[in-house]
């Protein structure tokens, strides 16, 4: 009764994806093989939306749409729908382009942010690999002073990768180890800085002003600072995330989103209601815990990965 | 995007005309937002089918209370059908293990090591002498993670180096903990994917080589869709005797656990609701049920039943408000849930709140700051605090002052207008005021 793959992908996207595909949307081409678009056809591509975390809004603008196209084009074919449900996914993640990451000289600030749990510190291990590829050099604030242990998790990882972590005291103020990372990056001529902050929950109001505050420590050294701010997300997570990116974006500007996990089950469709109705891109994914398991999120392969192309 | 189910439902009713009995049209129109408001609180797909299928057929057919009106009858109906299928209350199930053996599981990033912590925290206060144990060799500083927080709270820690092999790190630590005499043993594993066949063999197979008493789901309350999923595969590879809810702090409904526990019968054992290690609670389903159907839809059920109850049952009513006991605990929430809610109405409420507290007598107006430095106050409160304000001497008073960046003045301030409102909740009656009052009230307490 029990059969899964054995998960051992690092790389791809689509690897991570071929599991997605083989669980809702395999089931979603078998729907298209369905000669008649009918009544029922419809009911199961909401049910499959929504067990994608699509959200049930989200689904039922594409359902409609989908109507509509269908009644415009009078297509008949369960098969032109495939092709149509591909153009309406496509579109609501805002197109083929993905914003890439922020630039700005001498040094571009990055800041992480997210609930408890989301994977903040491994997913700046592995930008930081990412830019170390792209042979620029990268400079991490330790900021999490809250968590037990979190400066030495982001230590080991300095250590891995060579870069310099800039740590303090723990339960020291997150602004002044930002402050101290800011100048150390400038001092040594770093290209990128990646501020790690703590999980927290976006209810917390002093929370939330904390990283406010952290910001404004930033400006302090560099007045264009923070260039870009990414909310790390769960790709578990239900519809909750709407909600973190609204406040998070609220409070500190969120630039882009890292959307982790995704090598798991879940499939990720809150992405769809995050770039629509918040207009925040998603810039990366995470597909594992190895540091290697993460590539710029690319909304073609997103969708097509679904598909059998 | 904050309309209470009730309010949706009220839409679809004002087209009905008052009938004595709900009808299978109306019901299924109703549903329709029921099924709605549950999907949006995460709940699995499947579960929220059946679910509603189960409300209708309490619903066709059922008489208009006449304290209730249609919607309210059916927010009645789903109220009670969550908390039958949340289940009740379970507790930790030790028998006569010794050492009992606590094994913690779930995903990444679920809280299993700050739960691990509370958990040991939780028990010590029972009067359990507890060993932690880092089984987690996996993630880097994971051990150092639970060895700090063992410090912290004083409660050993049983580690080896990552090197070390999880079943052996455990069965070593259980022979520790039988020769130091410690009552039990909780083991923190590492996080793991369901479809991970190699890490969930290691993790049933610590359980199969070790007389596990209590295995514990920790996940995570913002959890979607595939919480089922998750669930059905730990429980079929370990099974699973009990789940813990993470993160229940934040504002996620909370849906997953209804899926968890419809789907498997996992019962919910306790439910976490902060980063502090005395953040754990017993789990209540209907304060659950609440959340996942939405505060303001329980309240505006009670609030109209009281409109027609007679004078009996409203005493048990206010006994049952006044019990509650209203803390800043509570009025947190309130706050949290006005804030959600947008602003202006609840501005609006407050202050036609105002004007009912002048005709009755009260002298105290309240709060006109914005609604946030209160927050900020009471965020800077500990949790004892909040619900015993008693405990607010003067060093502690200067310190939520500074932590909220207020003076201890708006700190004295809160507290009078906060012991105002606590007198006001107790003369509860069922008159405009307790209606009144029962809108206050965000949480059932």
């Amino acid at each position: 009764m029990y059969m899964f793959q054995r998960i051992k992908r690092f790389n791809p996207f689509r690897d991570t994806l071929q599991k997605t595909r083989d669980t809702v949307f395999s089931r979603m081409t078998g729907l298209f093989t369905e000669q008649v678009i009918d009544d029922a056809l419809w009911e199961e591509l909401e049910e499959l939306l929504i067990r994608a975390d699509v959200g049930v809004d989200i689904s039922l603008d594409i359902v409609q749409n989908l109507q509509v196209r269908v009644a415009r084009e009078h297509l008949t074919q369960a098969r032109d729908l495939e092709m149509a449900l591909r153009d309406e996914l496509l579109d609501l993640l805002g197109g083929a382009d993905t914003e890439g990451l922020r630039h700005h000289a001498p040094m571009t600030s990055i800041m992480m942010v997210g609930v408890n749990g989301v994977g903040k510190t491994t997913s700046i291990a592995k930008l930081t690999r990412y830019l170390q590829e792209q042979k620029k050099s990268v400079i991490i604030a330790a900021g999490d002073t809250f968590r037990a242990a979190a400066v030495e998790q982001l230590s080991i990882w300095g250590e891995r990768l060579g870069v310099t972590v800039i740590r303090q005291t723990s339960s020291a103020d997150p602004g002044a180890v930002v402050y101290d990372a800011m100048q150390a990056g400038l001092a040594r001529g770093a290209e990128y800085v990646i501020i790690d902050t703590a999980g927290r929950l976006h209810t917390k109001f002093n929370l939330m002003e904390e990283l406010k505050k952290v910001q404004r420590v930033a400006q302090k050294v560099d007045p264009t600072a923070i260039h870009e701010v990414l909310l790390v997300l769960d790709a578990t997570s239900g519809q909750n995330a709407l909600e973190q990116t609204r406040v998070f974006g609220e409070a500190v500007g969120v630039t882009g989103v890292i959307l982790t996990k995704l090598d798991g089950t879940a499939k990720g469709g809150v992405a769809f209601a995050i770039r629509r109705r918040l207009k925040v891109p998603i810039k990366f994914v995470g597909t594992g815990e190895k540091v290697q398991d993460f590539a710029p999120f690319d909304a073609q392969q997103f969708v097509s990965a679904l598909f059998n192309v | 995007m904050f309309e209470t189910l009730t309010d949706r439902l009220q839409g679809v009713f004002d087209k009905i005309r008052a009938k004595g009995k709900l009808t299978e049209p109306d019901v299924q129109e109703a549903m329709k937002e029921v099924r709605r408001a549950l999907l949006e609180a995460d709940v699995n797909f499947k579960v929220v089918k059946e679910f509603v299928a189960k409300v209708t057929e309490r619903s066709v057919g059922a008489d208009v209370l006449q304290a209730l009106r249609p919607d309210q009858q059916v927010i009645k109906i789903v109220n009670e059908q969550l908390i039958e299928m949340l289940g009740e209350q379970a507790h930790l199930d030790f028998a006569s293990a010794s050492p009992a053996v606590i094994m913690l599981v779930g995903l990444q990033g679920s809280g299993k090591t700050t739960t691990s912590a509370k958990l040991a925290h939780f028990l010590r206060k029972k009067g359990q002498s507890p060993l932690l144990v880092a089984a987690d060799v996996y993630r880097p500083a994971a051990i150092d993670q639970l060895v700090t927080l063992g410090k912290q709270l004083n409660i050993p820690v049983y580690a080896e180096s990552p090197a070390s092999k999880p079943l052996d790190i455990c069965r070593n630590a259980i022979k520790e903990a039988r020769e130091h005499g410690n009552s039990v043993v909780i083991l923190d594993t590492a996080g793991r994917l369901h479809i991970d066949d190699s890490m969930m063999d290691e993790v049933a197979a610590i359980r199969m080589a070790l007389q596990v008493n209590e295995v514990l789901l920790i996940a995570d309350a913002m959890t979607g869709q595939e919480s089922v999923r998750v669930a059905e595969e730990f429980n079929a590879r370990l099974p699973l005797s009990g789940l813990i809810l993470t993160k229940m702090d934040g504002d996620a409904k909370g849906g997953a656990a209804l899926s968890i526990r419809a789907v498997t019968d996992i019962p919910i054992k306790f439910i976490s609701t902060g980063e502090k290690t005395d953040a754990l609670e017993p789990f209540y389903p209907d304060r659950l049920a609440s959340r996942i159907l939405g505060m303001g839809d329980v309240l505006t059920l009670i609030e109209k039943a009281e409109e027609t109850m007679d004078r009996a049952q409203a005493e048990a009513m206010e006994k049952k408000l006044r019990t509650n006991s209203f803390t800043l605990e509570d009025f947190l929430a309130q706050l949290q849930q006005i804030k959600k809610m947008g602003s202006l109405s609840s501005l609006v409420e407050m202050m036609g709140m105002r004007s009912m507290l002048k005709q009755s007598g009260v002298e105290g107006e309240i709060d006109e700051r914005p609604l946030k430095q209160v927050e900020a106050i009471i965020n800077s409160m500990t949790l004892k605090e909040r619900r015993d304000p008693q405990l607010l001497n003067g060093s502690r008073k200067r310190r939520i002052a500074k932590g909220s960046g207020t003076t201890v003045q708006d700190v004295n301030q809160l507290l009078i207008q906060f012991r105002e409102m606590q007198q006001m909740m107790k003369q509860l009656t069922s008159g405009k005021m307790g209606k009144m009052m029962a809108r206050m009230m965000g949480t059932k307490r």
